[in-house]
């Protein structure tokens, strides 16, 4: 592994034990068919192993979500094992990955007890719920919308609410499938401010993205899939400079790669 | 024509004076009605919702039979309920033949169906849209089946609605499980049956009219609280 051109920070604590048992997020041997069409042909890839953002690129189709999806524990592969700290994932500890999808899921009941509907699942006490959702909502520029219906907001604030209850439960490492596609630019713009402030406190982020400006403004590394295979994982400013596989400079250089 | 506008007096007369029987009357109906709603939504809820969210050999089977059950005759279940609650029937021991609670009895038999179809239908339909969320925040079947419930709360009023509806105005099963007895099990529809048979339309119609009041009343209320921010969810401007 390339030392990252953009350096992480590091951390001055040294991990406390339930990261320890989280990280990596790893799959091994990783294959996924679905009708006929493999998805994922064999990938082998450990995130989380250093703070810093990872940027996922590829063509569609190329298993981005697929791959994320199953290291997250929410697909199982069809071949090939997913560890997080090294033993199988299990329920209990889903909840310590913060995940944002590309559509934003969010309850039917006011933004901060959207939040706190999150803290209570991963066993926040109640007492501390309400104080933590509006620290997260503050974070996310959403300050003024903790007693608004969820479901009213626009969808650029509903994204970033997501992301609000992602980062209030305090996860291991985040992890964001296209989370600012279709989005305005100051939705994006808010998103990435939070982006750049969890990665700065030492959070490991995965992100999904179709976007290259986006991915050369967040990324410390990128890993580059194609056709179910991870083509390359390379510090991201080489990446952009020099990509190693023909797939990724075609890519970068906008020709259309299938 | 004459026995409309008679039963229009009649009925306004019978409000106007509060009746006391007539208010017996409605009272006991809501009563056995409510209370059945009540019980219904207690066991038609998390049957419903536990069936939409688990996977199981033979699910499709229980699914069809419960929607078919949904239209159970009235007057069949009242024949079960009889042949249960009579004193040679195996619950013939806790005397309740002719009791209001053998009317309840009946009408939660009668609607536990409709709600738990309903209520399985809103919590499938939930599910597809929250799995994967859902799964993410690594819940228990059971903590997913109270957030699923709790989220479809609005559109569940209906299922109660409907389960209410049914019960105010069925007359089959509790005529026969209850007696129609005189300030005992006597309810608005049974009265009206009796009414009817002696040649009392202008009664009937007016225990009829006020029949439909109420459950037009109990319905604009329920469905004023049913009121939510009706907005289409916002997945991302997709323009």
């Amino acid at each position: 592994m390339q030392r990252a051109a953009n350096p992480a920070p590091q951390k001055e604590a040294p991990d406390p034990p339930h990261t320890a048992r989280m990280l990596p997020v790893a799959g091994q041997g990783l294959i996924v068919t679905r009708a006929g069409r493999t998805i994922l042909d064999g990938v082998d890839l450990a995130l989380g192993t250093k703070p810093g953002t990872t940027i996922v690129l590829g063509p569609n189709g190329a298993g981005k979500s697929v791959l994320i999806r199953v290291l997250c524990g929410l697909l199982g592969p069809d071949q090939g094992t997913v560890t997080w700290g090294g033993t199988a994932p299990d329920r209990a500890r889903v909840a310590r990955i913060g995940l944002v999808f590309q559509k934003p899921v969010l309850l039917r009941r006011s933004a901060r007890a959207n939040i706190e509907y999150a803290l209570g699942v991963t066993g926040t006490p109640k007492a501390e719920r309400r104080e933590r959702a509006e620290g997260a909502l503050r974070r996310a520029g959403l300050a003024h919308f903790g007693e608004t219906n969820a479901r009213v907001l626009s969808s650029g604030e509903q994204q970033r609410l997501t992301l609000a209850r992602a980062l209030a439960v305090k996860p291991d490492i985040l992890v964001l499938d296209e989370p600012a596609a279709n989005l305005d630019p100051a939705s994006t713009a808010a998103i990435e401010d939070v982006l750049r402030g969890m990665r700065d406190a030492g959070t490991p982020i995965v992100l999904i993205t179709h976007d290259l400006s986006q991915a050369r403004r967040l990324g410390d590394e990128v890993v580059f899939l194609h056709k179910g295979q991870v083509k390359e994982r390379t510090p991201a400013a080489d990446f952009f400079a020099r990509p190693k596989s023909p797939e990724a400079l075609a890519y970068i250089n906008g020709e259309i790669v299938l | 024509m004459n026995d409309l506008s008679g039963a229009f007096a009649t009925a306004f007369g019978l409000i106007l004076t509060l009746d006391p029987q007539l208010a017996e009357i409605v009272a006991l109906s809501l009563r056995v009605s409510l209370t059945a709603v009540c019980l219904a939504g207690l066991i038609g809820l998390p049957l419903g919702a536990a069936l939409a969210v688990t996977r199981f050999p033979g699910r499709r089977a229980v699914i069809v039979v419960m929607n078919a059950l949904m239209g159970l005759p009235p007057v069949v279940v009242g024949l079960l309920v009889y042949l249960m609650l009579t004193n040679h029937g195996p619950l013939g021991s806790f005397q309740l033949l002719y009791t209001p609670a053998a009317m309840i009895i009946a009408q939660t038999i009668l609607i536990t169906p409709i709600i738990a179809a309903l209520a399985r239908q809103t919590v499938e339909d939930l599910d597809g849209e929250y799995d994967e969320q859902l799964r993410a925040f690594g819940l228990s079947t059971f903590d997913r089946i109270q957030t699923l419930l709790y989220e479809g709360r609005m559109r569940l009023t209906t299922a109660f609605l409907a389960g209410f509806g049914r019960a105010i105005a069925e007359v089959g099963a509790i005529i026969i499980v209850g007696g129609n007895i005189n300030h005992v099990t006597r309810t608005m529809t049974t009265a009206i049956a009796l009414e009817t048979s002696r040649g009392e339309f202008a009664l009937a119609l007016a225990l009829g009219i006020i029949l439909l009041a109420l459950a037009l009343g109990i319905n604009a209320l329920l469905t004023s609280l049913q009121r939510e921010p009706n907005v289409v969810p916002r997945f991302g401007a997709r323009l």
